[in-house]
């Protein structure tokens, strides 16, 4: 019998006479477990650090002390530790198996970086020792400045913005500030944004007061250069646009759509998202850019930690440069110089707009950007966009007979499907994704972009490699396949082998449970 | 290039399937104009050795905190992290996993966030928490902002006890986001701030940050007395979230929004970044709280499960309409705050902050025994100021020379302000030792005779 091994052992679960129904005491399946809330493993007097309590002091703290219990749990070590080991066997990892997330960029991460982010040297500086005992820490954002602006082609950057969205606000503020010193900040109220963008653009413009205006796309995922043109006036502060865009795409028009939108007297924003594709082989400098942030979790691989954090550099053309916020870094003959104040910018010919954050922005995301960096250099980031684009690209060519893709290609970095090979399938583009967790894939990026129907956007990343990107492709011809078979179930009620099946996000929103409540008032317990 | 796994023959391969003669055709979208053939001009690939010592030079050129006596604080503190904290974040399931946007393969994440989120609201004492924002002041920003659409009023009032970057940060947001704001003068240990008359029928909310920018512990109940009967909110400000372990909650004094920075918790100094941004609220303001949420639901076979929830208040669905444009969160540093929060329980974190006072009030008590200086405050948490008789920058910098990082001199980050001149501020949590504190006094005796 095929099915049993040379020992007699059946090898096949149906053959062990075992079945999917079967449950076990604990809630556990081998190594699934079940774990509950921190809260739910308190044992009263159990603790995880040993602290002596403080003798021979007076105490100052006035009136102010403290006088309810927390009601934190007590946990031992080992309990602490086995809780969050537990919990992280829930998560889907790019460092246990493809993440082809469209536009998030879910590439390896080195742990060269992670290693190099603790020397005690970067790690353990505070933002506000003396400058003469930072020079390194200086050193090293310089250095990355100096990196991003080659790369990018343009002449500034403002390193503090935490995130992207963060960076959007700053790009944004920068040209709000320069229209404002030419005196027209009255006049110009209007952002222009194409209606494939990240939803951050448009809340980012209207965070700044501005009116959000929908460009339509041209039918094939790009902007419309006329209807661009057409939108243009004199009351348009910026458009933003993300390229590579939200469709996979490079603009083509580009350069054109920068002289449009430099002749109607606006800036020019671009979501640096997608610059994995290009970096290394196109400068956004040389495509009439004024304002880019770069995403370091993204195109250079600081880890995505679960949601953050990240951190969102933005790039300046000459005529936003003088206004990049405090603070930032000079050098002068060796020596380092923080810019902390309006009097030291002043002297320096600069007029920031003002300031991000406290401190000098996400040092421990610096510092693994500027490593991921070195090791591949500039032959190595140029290979980075070349492979990200290969690999999307065979994926597109892989699966375009079969799966509807939306637009004619080549696509860079990411490949764009809508859902009408769906059609008359009864399967939706979420259970397809669903689907695909049963497989051992995390989902591509589903309904996004807007302009086309039930989007699967796959953006595999130059991590990816061949043998493993065919398998995936056989994967989803595989599940193509079966749309089309009496299987249904596979669909509608996937994810059948993760952790939790469909969880009801209605009943989430619809009566919010947003904290765990002891089951007795904490008084009552004392 | 050891992290990029396509081979040559891969490539001849993949792009036979593609039926393109070479990668450049798959750029061909891209404007002549802009296409570069060669390098950029930047040092080429190098092997994890190289990289390693390179770094390693940089790194070695600042003075890292744990090689000297060091008291420095303002708005970040140095604490001792357990091992198991790094050790549990750099898991590959936590590290390299995005945001849950699919629960049925992240509920690692979205299990913590929802305990994050507990244990933010019995901190802070306060109802509801966020999944975190980026950062103490980009919190304070945003809590302005709350207060505004709360209220429908366009002005703010900030205490002049708020860390004066944290009120770059809202300064720098009226200004672009149209709303007036009032600014309180610094205000020293002892004196008094009348900011309850400020409040008028017309302001959105009062900012107070305790312990206050110099280290001052304040009673807020007054001023969220005063705000409340105008209409206003009460945002209250807490940089160093260990105070709460031993200091009465702005939730126990009548704060609406409570805003601090987590980074005590669980993460290092890292030179002013990542941190954790902590932000709470009353469940009545719940719809116009910014940032991520995390909710408990049940999944297809009845088991408890968590999702991001509430998120028709953001960017993504609501694009021009969102709360915020924010987009992110700072999920593995507060997964650190959330680790090393249960490794303290309510026993760890309570005694933690009672030995960051002890310390704080023995040096303090020995600083204020040396010629020319001087304790400004009444009650204190972990850090206080000292009035020189000479600038404190100066004095800084010659203690550096000495081998001690002795705190932040108030007009690094108030400027042009001359009565704050002679201001040191000074941190002291549990790191520091009765040896710390005796090189300190030492040093700072001697500094002082030298510029005395």
């Amino acid at each position: 019998m095929s099915g049993m091994n040379k020992q007699g052992r059946p090898t096949s679960f149906a053959e062990s006479g075992g079945g999917a129904e079967r449950t076990t005491f604990t809630g556990n399946k081998g190594l699934e477990l079940e774990e509950p809330l921190i809260f739910e493993r308190d044992t009263k007097g159990a603790c995880g650090v040993d602290l002596d309590e403080p003798e021979g002091y007076q105490p100052k703290i006035g009136k102010f002390e403290r006088k309810n219990r927390i009601g934190l749990p007590g946990l031992s070590e080992p309990e602490v530790v086995r809780h969050f080991v537990r919990l992280s066997s829930k998560n889907y990892s790019i460092d246990a198996g493809l993440y082809p997330l469209g536009s998030c960029t879910m590439k390896h991460n080195p742990r060269l970086n992670e290693k190099m982010a603790r020397l005690p040297g970067f790690g353990d500086v505070h933002p506000l020792q003396p400058e003469q005992t930072v020079q390194g820490a200086m050193e090293l954002i310089d250095t990355l400045a100096h990196w991003l602006k080659t790369l990018t082609g343009l002449p500034a950057v403002a390193m503090s913005p935490k995130a992207g969205a963060h960076g959007e606000l700053c790009g944004m503020m920068a040209i709000r500030a320069a229209i404002e010193a030419k005196g027209e900040g009255e006049q110009r109220r209007r952002v222009l944004v194409p209606e494939s963008a990240h939803g951050t653009n448009p809340a980012t413009a209207a965070l700044l007061g501005y009116k959000v205006d929908t460009i339509k796309g041209d039918g094939n995922g790009r902007v419309d250069l006329e209807a661009l043109r057409e939108k243009l006036g004199p009351d348009v502060a910026a458009i933003m646009l993300t390229n590579p865009n939200t469709c996979g795409l490079f603009e083509r028009d580009i350069i054109d759509i920068a002289k449009a939108v430099h002749e109607a007297g606006a800036y020019f924003y671009c979501d640096g998202a997608n610059f994995n594709a290009i970096v290394g082989r196109v400068r956004p400098g040389d495509l009439g850019v004024d304002a880019m942030h770069i995403n370091l979790h993204k195109t250079f691989s600081t880890p995505h930690g679960g949601g953050g954090p990240g951190a969102g550099p933005v790039v300046f053309s000459e005529a936003l440069a003088p206004f990049v916020p405090l603070p930032y870094v000079v050098q002068k003959d060796g020596v380092y110089d923080l810019i902390e104040t309006e009097d030291e910018a002043e002297a320096d010919g600069t007029s920031p707009f003002g300031r991000m954050t406290a401190f000098h922005g996400q040092m421990g995301m610096f510092v693994r950007a500027l490593a991921y960096m070195m090791s591949h250099g500039s032959d190595g980031l140029r290979q980075v966009a070349e492979d990200s684009v290969l690999n999307a690209n065979y994926v597109l060519a892989s699966l375009k007979d079969v799966m509807s893709a939306s637009y004619e290609g080549p696509c860079m970095h990411e490949a764009l499907f809508d859902d009408r090979f769906l059609k008359g399938t009864g399967v939706e583009t979420l259970d397809f994704a669903k689907a695909m967790i049963d497989e051992g894939y995390h989902p591509m990026t589903m309904y996004f972009p807007l302009v086309v129907h039930g989007a699967l956007l796959i953006e595999p990343t130059e991590t990816e490699s061949k043998q493993g990107i065919d398998l995936f492709i056989a994967t989803l011809r595989d599940l193509v396949a079966a749309t089309k078979s009496n299987d249904k179930e596979r669909f509608s009620g996937a994810p059948h082998f993760a952790p939790r099946g469909r969880l009801d996000e209605t009943a989430a929103a619809r009566k919010p449970i947003l904290r765990w409540q002891p089951e007795m008032p904490a008084q009552a317990a004392d | 290039m050891r992290y990029l796994p396509l081979t040559d023959t891969d490539r001849q391969e993949m792009l036979g399937v593609i039926g393109a003669k070479s990668v450049d055709e798959l750029f061909r979208d891209v404007p002549e104009a802009a296409r570069r053939d060669g390098l950029v001009d930047l040092p080429k690939r190098q092997g994890e050795l190289e990289v390693e010592r390179a770094l390693s030079r940089m790194a070695a050129k600042n003075v890292a905190a744990g090689d000297v006596p060091f008291f420095v604080g303002a708005g970040a503190y140095r604490h001792h992290v357990p091992a198991s904290v790094d050790h549990l974040i750099q898991r590959s399931e936590f590290l390299t996993s995005y945001t849950p946007y699919q629960p049925e393969v992240t509920q690692g994440t979205l299990q913590y966030l929802f305990e994050f989120q507990t244990q933010v609201a019995m901190l802070t004492g306060m109802e509801v928490a966020n999944a975190s924002m980026y950062d103490g002041s980009t919190a304070c920003g945003e809590a302005v902002l709350m207060a505004n659409r709360v209220t429908k009023r366009k002005k703010a009032v900030l205490s002049g006890t708020l860390h004066p970057q944290y009120a770059g940060v809202v300064h720098n947001l009226a200004e672009f986001a149209d709303f007036a704001l009032e600014t309180m003068p610094p205000v020293l240990p002892g004196a008094a701030e009348d900011i309850v008359s400020r409040i008028t029928d017309e302001t959105s909310c009062v900012v107070v940050q305790t312990p206050g920018f110099f280290g001052e512990l304040a009673d807020l109940t007054p001023i969220a007395e005063a705000a409340h009967a105008k209409g206003a909110l009460l945002v209250a400000v807490v940089p160093e979230i260990v105070s709460l372990g031993l200091v009465t909650p702005p939730g126990d004094m009548g704060a609406d929004i409570v805003v601090g920075e987590g980074q005590s918790i669980g993460n290092g100094l890292n030179f002013g970044g990542p941190y954790v941004g902590l932000f709470a609220t009353r469940q009545k303001y719940l719809r116009q709280m910014p940032g991520r949420l995390c909710g408990e639901t049940l999944d297809s076979d009845g088991k408890r499960g968590f999702v991001l929830t509430l998120s028709t208040r953001e960017q993504h669905i609501r694009r021009e309409k969102a709360t915020s444009n924010i987009c992110t969160n700072s999920g593995l540093c507060c997964l650190a705050f959330t680790i090393h929060l249960s490794l303290l329980g309510e026993e760890g974190y309570t005694r933690l902050a009672r030995i960051n006072h002890a310390n704080a009030a023995k040096l303090a008590e020995k600083l204020d025994a040396i010629e020319g200086v001087d304790v400004l405050n009444d009650a204190f948490f972990n850090e206080f100021t000292l009035r020189l008789q000479a600038p404190a920058k100066k004095v800084v910098d010659a203690l550096a020379e000495k081998g001690v990082l002795g705190g932040v001199p108030a007009s690094r980050l108030i400027h042009g302000d001359p009565s704050v001149e002679n201001l040191l501020i000074v941190a002291s949590t549990e790191i520091n030792t009765d040896a710390d504190r005796d090189a300190y006094a030492q040093a700072l005796a001697e500094t002082m005779k030298e510029v005395l």
